[in-house]
């Protein structure tokens, strides 16, 4: 219960010295690098797919149809003979763009109206808050489901009711950061000698509220990926000939009752993988960047 | 009277945000998706027919006049019509309610007689086995996709073990419903001593509710074991131990009461959770709730129950966090003051 005592002396760590400190703290804990070793190499396999997946992902084989994994088909193959493995180097492309893209994006429009509400407190803060509250009164998921049915099937349209599902997160994290932030010494002293209020804004509030919105950020990717995976296993989002980690997850859920275990197994992995990777660097991030965090865990 | 005005305060915060959730399905409902009367009308008609049909549905006014027609709607109780089922929205929803109730009810009822000894086992024995399995209990349950760990759960217990019945609904095949008292299958056979219905409903439920209490089991466990370790510090839990009491009644009386606090202030994400869950769940195991109707209807283009379902949930999560925070604050005094 950090939340409730916030105690307004508590010193945050000089900006300067905490990314070297990280990196060092980071390389300590072999389970974070772990976690970050398997999202570059994810990342890499999707932006070089096309070199790296030994099969193309449409390519289909009558001979090599519903074949458990083998040493030609390491992940096996589905009813088309289409190469499981080559199929989910593919879908990283969508899933990790979709999940970096929605997360950009709401990471821009939340910190900038989250600014707007901090710098001008009273009706417009009051407004926006009362925004926020009633986008928040939806489950995330539910919202991102009826906003991706209202605007139709497509990836962009994922993106989009992502990135509005995540967009109050990062509001009333740096409205919070700002109101508690620009009551410090470090604050009133800019002001008092005379500092523009965009100048204390950009030069001494925001790098100070950055740390709790990385750990957002870095969170938020592996929310937007069980996000979109559930999305499109419901149907919505992806479309069939383009593979997705969560659609194939869909198809192979029809072969459980026949027995052909990995065409749901792996496709799903991918996801716990790569969220699982993201929430470890989160919450280490969280443990280096935030003192008053650290011990409580 | 401090707690009359912490209601009212709370309540003043609630009014405004069903209006903003009115507004926002509302949006989605009758702005987005392209036109309306294009979509009622089918794509082989004339552009004055459109406009007829606009005329008649009340599109060509203004956009309050339709959001206060929309209100006044749903306020009567009218969703609309469903165009899969020919029905109106709310009687279809009236009865699949007690099917995503029970299911989410049970999976609230595993998630805590699990998670709450889990957190506070984890908390006594710190960093030892059991607070790591805690922990990669809490992790995994996070990253796993929900409808993911459903069909491992249907892989490994119905299709390579046999214990769980086939994913076909809430009852196995030729068993007759019990008399529909609570519409809870589970309690209604209980209360009618129908034992049949009781272990069938039982065995359908079973792989559901234990994959959508696993997704919230990791948040419960984790806040119960982060308080259970700042009270094991306090000096009335030192005072207890002093005293000679036994370690159960320190941990599970005085300790536990006070942590649960803190939970009851996450029951509200929880909940969030669960309704979320729910809809994939209930899809996977074909379970006949509200969240099932809705993702048919995704796959029929039939926006009446999907809105309605968006709209249902949200108040329903109002209403939920509403209720969890005036708890709280009848719970512990000082958040009144706040």
């Amino acid at each position: 219960m950090a939340d409730l005592s916030p105690s307004p002396v508590a010193p945050s760590a000089p900006p300067s010295a905490a990314p070297g400190l990280a990196w060092r703290r980071l390389q300590r804990n072999w389970l974070s690098v772990t976690a970050l070793a398997l999202i570059v190499l994810m990342m890499l396999a999707a932006i070089l797919a096309g070199w790296v997946a030994p099969y193309e992902p449409d390519a289909t084989d009558a001979e090599a149809a519903l074949q458990a994994p083998t040493l030609h088909h390491w992940l096996g193959t589905d009813i088309y003979g289409r190469d499981l493995l080559s199929r989910i180097i593919h879908a990283a492309q969508v899933d990790l763009a979709v999940a970096f893209g929605a997360t950009a994006v709401a990471l821009v429009i939340g910190c900038s109206i989250g600014v707007v509400a901090g710098l001008y407190r009273g009706i417009v803060d009051l407004m926006i808050m009362r925004c926020v509250d009633s986008v928040m009164a939806f489950p995330a998921f539910i919202l991102a489901m009826a906003i991706t049915a209202a605007l139709g099937n497509s990836v962009g349209n994922v993106l989009i009711a992502i990135a509005l599902t995540q967009i109050p997160n990062y509001l009333r994290l740096i409205r919070g950061e700002i109101f508690r932030i620009r009551e410090m010494e470090y604050a009133d002293a800019a002001r008092v000698v005379g500092n523009p209020a965009w100048r204390i804004m950009f030069i001494h509030l925001l790098p100070n509220a950055l740390p709790p919105i990385i750990v957002q950020a870095t969170l938020a990717m592996g929310y937007a990926l069980l996000t979109m995976a559930a999305l499109s296993f419901i149907g919505l989002g992806i479309q069939p000939p383009q593979s997705e980690w969560g659609s194939m997850t869909a198809e192979g859920a029809q072969y459980i009752v026949t027995g052909e275990w990995w065409l749901f197994l792996f496709p799903g992995l991918a996801i716990v993988l790569m969220v699982l990777s993201f929430n470890l660097i989160g919450d280490s991030l969280r443990d280096f960047l935030d003192p008053r965090m650290r011990g409580i865990r | 009277m401090a707690f009359l005005g912490y209601f009212l305060r709370r309540l003043s915060l609630v009014i405004p945000t069903l209006v903003g959730v009115t507004i926002i399905t509302f949006t989605l409902t009758y702005v987005l998706p392209g036109n309306p009367a294009v979509v009622k009308a089918g794509p082989l008609v004339s552009p004055e027919m459109v406009k007829e049909l606009e005329k008649e549905m009340g599109l060509d006014q203004p956009a309050w006049v339709q959001y206060w027609r929309y209100i006044s709607g749903v306020l009567r109780g009218d969703l609309g019509q469903s165009s899969s089922t020919g029905r109106p929205v709310l009687q279809d929803f009236k009865q699949r309610l007690p099917a995503t109730l029970e299911l989410t009810l049970a999976s609230l009822l595993i998630a805590l007689v699990i998670g709450i000894p889990l957190g506070v086992q984890s908390a006594v024995h710190r960093d030892t086995m059991i607070d790591h399995v805690g922990r990669i209990v809490g992790v995994a349950g996070v990253a796993m996709p929900t409808f993911w760990t459903g069909l491992l759960a249907l892989y490994l217990f119905f299709y390579l073990l046999g214990v769980a019945p086939p994913p076909l609904g809430r009852l196995g095949a030729g068993i007759e419903p019990p008399q529909a008292i609570t519409g809870l299958y589970v309690i209604d056979s209980l209360l009618t001593g129908n034992w049949t219905a009781l272990g069938s409903s039982l065995h359908q439920l079973m792989l559901p509710a234990f994959t959508l209490g696993l997704s919230v089991m990791a948040p419960i466990a984790r806040m119960v074991r982060s308080t259970m370790l700042e009270i094991l510090e306090s000096d009335y839990i030192k005072a207890a131990w002093a005293a000679g009491i036994p370690r159960r009644r320190v941990i599970y009386g005085d300790a536990l009461a006070n942590a649960m606090i803190p939970v009851v202030t996450i029951l509200g994400i929880v909940f969030g959770f669960l309704m979320a869950g729910n809809a994939v769940v209930e899809s996977v195991f074909a379970w006949p709730g509200i969240g099932n109707y809705a993702i048919t209807s995704l796959m029929t283009k039939d926006s009446g129950p999907i809105q309605s379902f968006v709209l249902f949930v949200a108040l329903l999560y109002v209403l939920v966090n509403f209720v969890i925070d005036i708890l709280y604050g009848l719970i512990d005094p000082r958040i009144r003051l706040e």
